[in-house]
């Protein structure tokens, strides 16, 4: 009896499991796995329209993606992204790792500290679009950062810089921008992990005695992998769907010759005529690459370890 | 986090949808429960920019303003529907909304919409726009209109399908102060005797460098006297086919580029709009008479155009830009008014020759603007008061539209945009083409370029 009683309970309780699951998986289901589905699917098909003639959709099996691929412009653009993520990214992890660091110092006693990260997290909390305009308005011919350049007599009025003909400046502020809007919430999902490791092992290594370089190097380094890992995956897969701050800073044209295109700004050209075919083929493309360059980062994290 | 932010903004979105769509029932409810008489009670308006917008406004007998984007024409409720021209963005609308037509409730029907010469075959040649004949307006009260304004909206049958209340031959527009120093002279006449042909233009061009000024503002501003004077149409059956004459612009293009001709600048940017103003020393501007008066910011004191500080001459070569043309929607629930609103603006010479006193447009009247030129006591205020007309009168006779395709708009911003890189020296020639070629076929997928 009273064993069928305690079986019955856990079985209850597993009910409630899947029901509070229930909601995650509807949404799951309806936003990500019959989209995903139907873009596999779509990719199939020529399927667009010119002006107001609908084309398609006609199955035309793999063309789509020999399309996409006999193209050289698809390297270029994967280029293209994985640089200007790398230029966002280097100095995101590295300041964002000093700041979690001494925000959860106790020994450093800072002033601030809450001002400070609320201060750091804002630049995220703006639309990235606003801020784009916002600095192609500060970067432009006649913007105010030339305006400060003519004033200091670096450069003349007939001949200002043109930060947005040059390929590294315009990939530059791009990066800029990304580590501006990202780098505090990084530095606030590091500190946390920094705060969840034991304080007895940075006393003990400090009786032993380490530098402070060395309690970071042996100790907090180790220890933060787990939440480096997280902190890296995420960052790549957003930085592969890179799309508002180039789309919005070079208005659509990845200028200067297309060094700043990026694969959602072709995929956003492609849905502009309503190419849902070379579209698909492209999102799957970059299904596929996202989901291997996760795995690579995973294993490699992890085979260290062993 | 990326991820938490994407679902923020869904959700926000949703909630947005849903008020606005709740928004809509609402006055969908309200707006049917007016419905008295045979027509409908809402005027939907799909335009890109003021203009239109503003000479209804102001010329339209009855016209009365609620707000910037609604008014009243009696009973009739005017809803006005903006989206910006750029990179076909009015255009994907207006197709979006077209193919709901039929399905559409009576009050969100589109009633008129306005077209762009560069374009204005696609719609012209679908059943979506409404025969001129069919909306009550005979030939003969139409008969006063320049000719090229009802070739470009005449569909493939012969059948004409909207009308223009502007005519759009392009002048070149120079700095009179500028002039003055450099040439010696602001007279029109003399000042056209160094822009005359395009080897002339390029020794000018040569002198204002050396004096410290700029011949033109930018990359983009003798692209369309170029583009209007090809031999072929961007699309021939379904092949992108890049004309010698472009090739010419962009030959010159970067000798200007190199020598420091121009400010480097693309049309309509901040930069461009420099030379709008003394300081920035931008000898001229091409354009028709709506840029005159619409674009060159009038309204600014400091502005050049407010002390009529420009003048007007032929330039090297004809051209038009622009333009704007009125269709009507098939399944539009308000015919009459609409074609009043046609009738007002197109054929009304009162209204007309109160268009161009108002607002210096070019208005699409034969005999009024032929009168008009003649007359000395009307004066250009931008141009310093000399009277272009004439000019315009001489120009709107010759515009030749024969190499018109539904893809220009495309074409012509692709490819600015293409060649920009080759300008400024981040692309080769054959790259900033190959560029061109392959962004073209990614807009319009039907096409082939090779």
């Amino acid at each position: 009896m009273k064993k069928s009683a305690g079986r019955s309970k856990i079985v209850r309780y597993n009910k409630w499991g899947y029901i509070f699951l229930i909601p995650f998986v509807l949404v799951y289901v309806i936003f990500q796995l019959v989209p995903l589905c139907s873009t596999i699917y779509n990719s199939f098909f020529e399927n667009y329209r010119v002006g107001l003639t609908q084309v398609g959709p006609n199955w035309v099996g793999l063309k789509n993606y020999i399309t996409i691929f006999s193209d050289a412009s698809l390297l270029k653009y994967t280029a293209n992204t994985l640089i200007m993520w790398l230029i966002g990214f280097i100095p995101q992890i590295i300041v964002s790792l000093l700041l979690g660091q001494w925000f959860s110092d106790i020994r450093l006693k800072l002033k601030g500290s809450r001002f400070f990260k609320t201060v750091i997290y804002l630049p995220n909390l703006i639309m990235a679009s606003a801020f784009s305009m916002l600095f192609f308005a500060l970067f432009s011919d006649v913007g105010p950062i030339n305006a400060i350049l003519i004033k200091l007599g670096v450069v003349t009025a007939d001949n200002p810089v043109r930060f947005f003909s040059s390929v590294w400046a315009t990939r530059g502020l791009v990066g800029f921008m990304n580590f501006l809007m990202w780098f505090g919430n990084t530095t606030i999902i590091l500190m946390a992990g920094i705060m969840g490791i034991d304080p007895s092992l940075f006393e003990a290594a400090e009786v032993d005695g380490a530098s402070s370089w060395q309690r970071f190097y042996r100790i907090t380094l180790p220890l933060l992998k787990p939440i480096l890992i997280y902190v890296i995956i995420t960052s790549m897969i957003g930085g592969i769907q890179m799309f508002d701050v180039p789309q919005i800073l070079t208005n659509g044209s990845g200028a200067p010759a297309e060094s700043t295109k990026t694969l959602i700004m072709y995929l956003n050209q492609h849905l502009y005529s309503k190419n849902y075919g070379l579209g698909g083929a492209l999102s799957v493309f970059l299904f596929i690459i996202t989901a291997i360059l996760s795995l690579v980062i995973y294993s490699v994290m992890y085979r260290k370890k062993d | 986090m990326r991820k938490f932010k994407r679902f923020a903004a869904t959700l926000l979105v949703g909630m947005m949808a849903t008020t606005a769509l709740a928004g809509c029932s609402k006055s969908n409810n309200a707006s049917s429960g007016n419905t008295d008489g045979k027509e409908g009670s809402v005027l939907n308006i799909y335009v890109w920019n003021e203009e239109f917008k503003s000479r209804v406004t102001d010329h339209y007998p009855g016209y009365v303003k609620t707000d910037d984007s609604t008014g009243k024409i009696g009973d009739v409720t005017v809803k006005w529907h903006t989206t910006p021209n750029e990179n076909n963005a009015y255009q994907n609308n207006l197709d979006e909304t077209l193919l709901k037509q039929s399905s559409a409730a009576a009050d969100d029907k589109i009633d008129i919409f306005l077209v762009e010469a560069d374009y204005a075959l696609k719609y012209v040649d679908t059943d979506y726009t409404m025969s001129v004949k069919d909306l009550g307006i005979t030939d003969a009260e139409i008969a006063n209109q320049y000719k090229y304004t009802q070739d470009i909206v005449t569909d493939s049958k012969g059948v004409l399908k909207g009308l223009s209340w502007q005519g759009c031959p392009g002048v070149l527009i120079y700095n009179r102060n500028i002039a003055k120093e450099v040439l010696g002279t602001d007279d029109p006449a003399e000042v056209q005797k160094s822009v005359s042909d395009w080897s002339t233009f390029e020794e000018t061009a040569k002198t204002m460098k050396d004096k410290g000024y700029f011949m033109v503002s930018g990359f983009d501003d003798t692209f369309r006297v170029f583009s209007n004077n090809v031999s072929s149409p961007w699309v021939v059956d379904d092949k992108v086919v890049i004309d010698d004459n472009i090739m010419n612009w962009v030959e010159q293009t970067k000798e200007f580029t190199d020598n420091g001709y121009n400010n480097q600048s693309s049309l309509w940017d901040d930069n461009w709009k420099k030379g709008f103003y003394p300081e920035g020393k931008v000898f001229c501007y091409f354009g028709p008479a709506w840029f005159v008066d619409f674009s060159m910011n009038v309204d600014d004191a400091a502005s050049i155009a407010a002390s009529g500080g420009w003048a007007a001459t032929e330039g090297p070569q004809g051209f038009f830009w622009g333009g704007t043309w009125i269709c009507a929607a098939t399944g539009t629930d308000n015919p009459t008014l609409v074609a009043d609103i046609m009738r007002q603006l197109t054929t009304n010479k009162d209204v007309m020759t109160e268009i161009v006193k108002a607002d210096n447009d070019f208005v699409n009247n034969k005999p009024a603007m032929e009168a008009m030129a003649a007359d000395t006591s009307y004066q250009s205020k931008v141009l310093g008061g000399q009277n272009p007309l004439a000019m315009f009168c001489a120009g709107a006779d010759k515009i030749d539209l024969s190499n018109l395709s539904s893809y220009d708009q495309g074409c012509n911003e692709e490819f600015q945009k293409a060649m920009k890189d080759y300008f400024t020296g981040n692309a080769t020639l054959d790259e900033a083409l190959a560029t061109f070629k392959k962004n073209i076929v990614v807009k319009y997928p039907n096409l082939k370029a090779e």
